[in-house]
This record gives C-alpha cells, structure tokens and sequence, in this order.
C-alpha cells in the first residue's frame, strides 16, 4: 500500500502525518459510553458502550433494523445521541477529527457527471486535501486499483462495482486513521469482496483502525478480531471473537460401533442424534474423561470430532435464533 | 473557523463547477436574453408601426404653391414638436368633380387618410374623422396660419446651460430608479433564488449527503451551496446586465447615461445594488435552503414552489409600500422587517443620500442570514439524516 502510518521522517507537507504526532489516546481508537438514539417513539440505539482499540478491525455484527448504522452516524457525527458519549480519536467532539476519519455509509454515492479522479479528490477535499494533491494521489490509486483507464470517465460511465470501488478510494485518499465502513461488502462480487478484505487488512496493518458493520458473519469471522454483537439496539456482546465462541462449549461428534453399553452413561443427557452420529456438548471435565469412559465402556469408537463453535453459533446463543434467521435471510438476499 | 470556511469553499467550488461548467448554464444564461432581445427588436417595430400608424394624414387638394408654403410652415413646427409628431400632409392635384375626389380620398387605404383639405390658403376647408381630435384640427390651423404669412426669421437663438438636476424632476425621477432598482432585485432574486429550493436533492438522491455530513459540519453544506449560486447568479446577473446596457446603447439616443440618476449617484448605487442583491439573495435563499431540504424528491420541490413564489410576492408588495416615501412607518416595518429589507434599502439609496442606513442595514441582514443558515442546518441534521421510518413534520413529536 502506499501509506505508511507508523512514525518515520516525512515531508512536512504531509498534514496527515503529521497529525500522527498529536495522538493523545493510543489505545482507544473509539470509545462510546451508553449511546441512546430516539427518533420519535422509537428507541434506535438503546445505551450501547463500545471500545475499539487502536489499530484493531472492529465488526458491528446484526441484522438489518439492529442499529448499527445509527450507531455508525452517532460515532463519527452524523448526528448526535440523544444521550451517552463518545470519543473518536481522543476528540469529544467527532467532527474534530474528521480529517483523520474515512467513512463509507451503507447507500453509496457519488455526483454522476464527476470524473472519476475528480470525485475521489472532492472527497479527500473534503477532509483536507488540497485539491491538485487529491487529483495526484486519486490517479496513484486508481493505478493500483486496476482503474487508470477510467479516471477521466463520467461516474455514470462506471460499473456498480467499478463506482463502489471509487467511492472505497476515496475514503481512504487522505489516509485516515480510523476507518468507518458502514455494509461495505453488500453489493459486491466475490472477487471484489476478497479485494475489499484485503484492502481492509493492508489499512490495518499501515496502523488505521477500521470498523466496519456487517450481516454477514463470515466476514466478521474472517476479518475482525473483536466484535460487538447488536441486537435490537443493543450491545448483545462486545469482546474478542475467540470470547464470542468461548461463550458456547466445543461440540463431539461421535460415531461408535457398539451400539449399546456401559459407554452410554458417558454420553450427556441433552445429547442428539444426527445420522449415526452422536451429537453433543464437551462435558465440563473436557475431553480425557469422556474418552476414557467411551474407552472402558467399550463404546467402540470409530471416529471422534470435537469441533469448536464458529461465530455463527455464537451469535445464535447470544443474538437468539430469531436475530439469526433474518441473518440468514439477508444473505440469502 | 478556518475549517467551517475551508469545508464550505470546497463545497461552494464543486457546486459553481458543476453548474457553471455544465451545457445547462449556457441555456440557463441565453435564456432571459431572448426575452430581451426580442422585447428591444419587437418593442421597437411596434413603436415605430404605432407611431405610423397613429400619425394623421391630411390630404390637401390645392396648387402646388399652396402645398410648398403648407408644406414650409409644417416643417417649421416639426422643428418644435419632432416630425413624428406633427400631422402629415400629402398633396392631391384637384381633379374637375371635387366632390367624387374627396369622397375617393377619404376612402384611400395607402395612405390611410383621415380627412381632405380642400380650398387652399384663401378658403381652408377640412372635411374628415376629425370630431375628438383637437390635436390635428389645431396643427392645421397653426400650419395654414403660418403659411398664409410666413416669417423669414430663424427660430430665435437661445443660451442653454445644462444641469444634471432640478427640482420639479429630481424626486420623480428618483422615485423611478427606486421603483426599477427594487423591481430588478425582486425579480432576479425570484428567478434565482428558486434554484436553491432544489440544490440539496442531488445530494439526497445520489446518497453523497451522508459522506458530506460526515466530513464538513452541515452549516458549511448550507454555507457552501448558498455562495455557490449566488455566485453563478452573479456571472448570469453581469452577463444579462451587460447584455441590458448594450441594448439600452444602440436603442436609446444618449445610452445608459440618460437613466434617472440614484440619490448617491450611480458607483454607490450600482455597489449597494450587488450588495443588497447578495443580501437578499442569501436571506431567501438560506430560507429556501432550509425548505428545499426537507423535499425528498423533486415532486415535493415543486409543490413548494408555488407558495413560497407567492410569498415572495407578498414580499415584494410589502417593500413597494416605501417607494416615494422612505421615511414612513410603513417603509420603516419594511426595511427592518429581513427579507424585504435589502429591496426597500436599495429603493431607498435611490432616493436618500445618507450611508449610515445601509450600514445598519447589512449588518442586519447579515445577522438574519447566519441565523436562517443555523437553524436550517439544524433542522436538516435532525429530520433527514436518520435511519428507520420518516415521520412527517405534522406527526413528529419533539424528541429530548
């Protein structure tokens, strides 16, 4: 990639770099403390605390109509909570930092008259790049993003792909620090869903931080290494993904020759059936003192899985089926 | 403060980029000028096709001498009045029956003639549609006077000494500079300011009001947006207004320079007339800024439209009340009043020569617009960005 955020001598012109040396709060990238939001009678976003550590990919997971956008809006500014606070970057007041902040809200836009490099620079204009700048660096990415040949066409002239493309760069044109990525994998292919994650990861590793929201748990499962899980307004969980599984008991699958025997009483009672197989929650005592009964109660053991939960598990035992469900449906959408 | 003003020059710049350097601005530019064009060249074959078809043709059946003293003595009186104004007489040799001569004239087509005079200098005799018209009957009693005893003397020589003013013109013609000062903002702010009503739903409808709203406060958009058009108003206003001085130039004898002088002059005029045109423009604009912003589509853009042009109006009728007399109760509530002060102020530079007013009254003005552009970005960030169902205006409850 072509940014670099880790502290090296630089041009003094750079205004984003040189912003790296007024971090006042390295930990925290974004810190939120019981955010409500009320349009009318209804309660969007219902007290939702949030940490998201410095150079860390946060996922905001739930199905549509969670309040995770709201949540977004409130974050970076947009509009203000009816109550709670948040810090962004170490400002109390999110606008601040909005030369250090790239935002990608879920219903993507751009002017369709505007070329291509033109609509990337507005948008780094916008956060404080001097114009001529954004033209140069809006070419360099287009370069680098397969898209040089249409850098003087019309918006209008660009695929869906193509224009999401140019609205992702200019996002990260004037190389914030945090990066707020509202859905950004609706809409596009495979390929430029696997193109979006690595970009994702590569502004990670150059030192941003980047939270992005999503109803699809694979990606948050592929990408985040925290999570908060909303439902209905609400933090369900907020933690590691690893935590997120750890909520739930690895699962054995057990399949045996024997079919009866003294080998049964190992077996938990909520145990089911699937196929020949049995299906189950690892035992507290863990994995030793159940082989060992299979063993001597002669259950005869033709193969033995024992598999840990995966994020979507998790985010059925926390979110509840139902949450899971409209997942589901969404995806399948 | 360098940031509010920053974000909203990067606005204003995407905003007159777009609409100046578009084809639309070309039409949007020729347009009023078509108006005015045809209105100098149709304006102009109409006079003319009046003042012809208006003049009165006299046919006069006499000698030829007779017609060449009628003839002088009418040449001399046009000295007075202007040719056009004078009757006109086309001379008829007699024929031996009069009677079916004049009866033939009276119905002549080319030219039309209104009445035949007959008996030559000694034993004038007019027979014609003449009843109601003083005017002809009296040019021809002054024209056959005058011929029957024509004077050699040239008109006598008087010494003229021109000044700008006098005081039997100076208040009528002030109130007129007023009056088309005050009609010229109304009218360029209707036309232009109505644009704004619709500035904000390319935003809405291309969804890049959210990446705007969540880089530059919404104040700058509104800011931003405002300058913009009245930016691109005032390349249109130069481009019409010099387009007006031309014509005004080849049609009128004398050009812009024989326009009725303002009370403090024209430089001060012409200034105030930008300032309070901006004025003007920003105040409504803010305000239909802040209208246009809650239309979701264009459909509720133009529903608003005719309203708010009927307010204007109302406006409008409100700040004429202080033409001819700037210093009533009424020219008073008008100019403090915000939206017809900066048109009741230009009235008055027309015919008031003290400054200190409009001192008084651009910092009013000022206020108002940053108090309209406030509470417009503020109404805007509450009921459009957010997520879920719209409630309409008349359903919301006020949220804590």
């Amino acid at each position: 990639m072509l940014r670099q955020r880790t502290q090296t001598h630089r041009s003094p012109n750079d205004a984003g770099l040189r912003r790296q040396h007024e971090r006042t709060d390295e930990s925290l990238a974004v810190e939120a403390v019981n955010l409500v939001k009320d349009f009318g009678d209804t309660r969007a976003v219902d007290g939702v605390s949030l940490s998201v550590p410095t150079g860390s990919i946060y996922g905001l997971l739930g199905p549509n109509g969670a309040g995770k956008t709201t949540i977004l809006r409130m974050l970076i500014g947009i509009i203000d909570p009816s109550s709670g606070t948040r810090r962004i970057l170490g400002r109390e007041h999110p606008l601040d930092a909005a030369q250090e902040v790239g935002y990608l809200p879920e219903e993507r836009g751009l002017y369709p008259a505007m070329h291509a490099r033109d609509a990337i620079a507005f948008m780094g204009a916008l956060r404080g790049v001097p114009l001529a700048e954004g033209r140069r660096r809006a070419d360099t990415l287009l370069q680098e993003h397969n898209l040089g040949d249409w850098a003087r066409k019309p918006i209008r002239t660009l695929s869906k792909g193509m224009a999401q493309t140019v609205q992702l760069l200019g996002t990260i044109l004037h190389r914030p620090r945090l990066i707020v990525l509202d859905e950004p994998f609706a809409g596009l292919d495979a390929i430029n869903q696997g193109r979006l994650e690595e970009l994702i990861r590569r502004e990670t590793r150059a030192g941003a931080t980047v939270i992005f929201s999503t109803h699809v748990i694979a990606h948050a499962e592929r990408l985040c290494e925290r999570v908060a899980i909303i439902a209905k307004g609400r933090v369900a969980f907020d933690g590691r993904v690893d935590e997120a599984r750890s909520q739930l008991r690895p699962i054995v699958r057990l399949r045996t020759r024997a079919s009866d025997g003294e080998w049964r009483s190992a077996i938990p009672a909520g145990a089911r059936r699937e196929g020949d197989e049995w299906v189950f929650e690892l035992p507290d005592g863990g994995p030793e003192p159940l082989l060992k009964a299979l063993i001597d109660g002669g259950a005869g053991i033709e193969t033995l899985a024992i598999e840990r939960p995966g994020l979507h598990d998790a985010f059925v035992a926390i979110a509840g089926d139902k949450a899971a469900a409209e997942m589901g449906q969404e995806q399948v959408q | 403060m360098m940031r509010f003003l920053r974000s909203s020059f990067v606005i204003a710049r995407r905003d007159f980029s777009a609409t100046v350097l578009s084809k639309a601005f070309i039409f949007f530019l020729l347009g009023p000028l078509f108006p005015l064009l045809l209105g100098g060249v149709f304006g102009g074959i109409g006079a003319r096709v009046a003042t012809q078809a208006e003049r009165p043709v006299v046919a006069v059946v006499s000698s030829e001498s007779d017609f060449d003293r009628l003839s002088k003595a009418r040449a001399q009186l046009a000295q007075a009045l202007t040719d056009d104004a004078v009757v006109r007489l086309v001379y008829y040799a007699p024929e031996p029956d009069p009677a079916a001569q004049q009866k033939h004239l009276l119905a002549s087509q080319s030219p039309p003639v209104r009445a035949v005079l007959t008996g030559g200098l000694d034993r004038p005799n007019l027979t014609g549609a003449v009843a109601g018209d003083a005017g002809t009957l009296g040019q021809l009693r002054l024209i056959v006077a005058n011929a029957r005893a024509p004077t050699e003397e040239a008109p006598a020589s008087i010494m003229v000494t021109n000044v700008h003013n006098s005081s039997g013109s100076l208040a009528k013609e002030r109130a007129l500079t007023a009056q088309i000062g005050e009609m010229l903002l109304f009218f360029l702010t209707i036309l232009l300011s109505g644009m704004l009503l619709s500035q904000l739903i390319e935003e809405k409808s291309n969804k890049i009001i959210e990446v705007i709203a969540a880089a530059v406060p919404i104040d700058a958009l509104f800011v931003g947006k405002l300058f913009a058009m009245l930016a691109a108003s005032v390349v249109g206003i130069v481009v019409w207004v010099s387009a007006g001085a031309l014509l005004i130039q080849l049609v009128k004898q004398g050009g812009v320079s024989t326009l009725p002088p303002p009370a403090l002059g024209w430089p001060a005029f012409l200034f105030l007339g930008v300032v309070y045109f901006a004025m003007n423009y920003l105040l409504l604009g803010a305000a239909f800024l802040t209208i246009g912003a809650q239309a979701s589509t264009v459909r509720e853009v133009q529903t608003m439209s005719m309203p708010v042009t009927f307010g204007q109006v109302l406006i409008f009728g409100f700040a004429s009340t202080a033409i001819g007399n700037p210093d009533s109760g009424s020219a008073l509530a008008a100019a403090i009043f915000p939206l017809s002060s900066p048109m009741v102020m230009l009235a008055r530079a027309a015919e008031q020569p003290d400054w200190w007013p409009h001192l008084l009254a651009i910092a009013w003005q000022a206020l108002w617009v940053a108090l309209i552009l406030h509470f417009g970005a503020r109404l805007f960030r509450k009921t459009v960005l957010k997520s879920g169902p719209r409630t309409r205006w008349w359903k919301r409850k006020s949220v804590a």
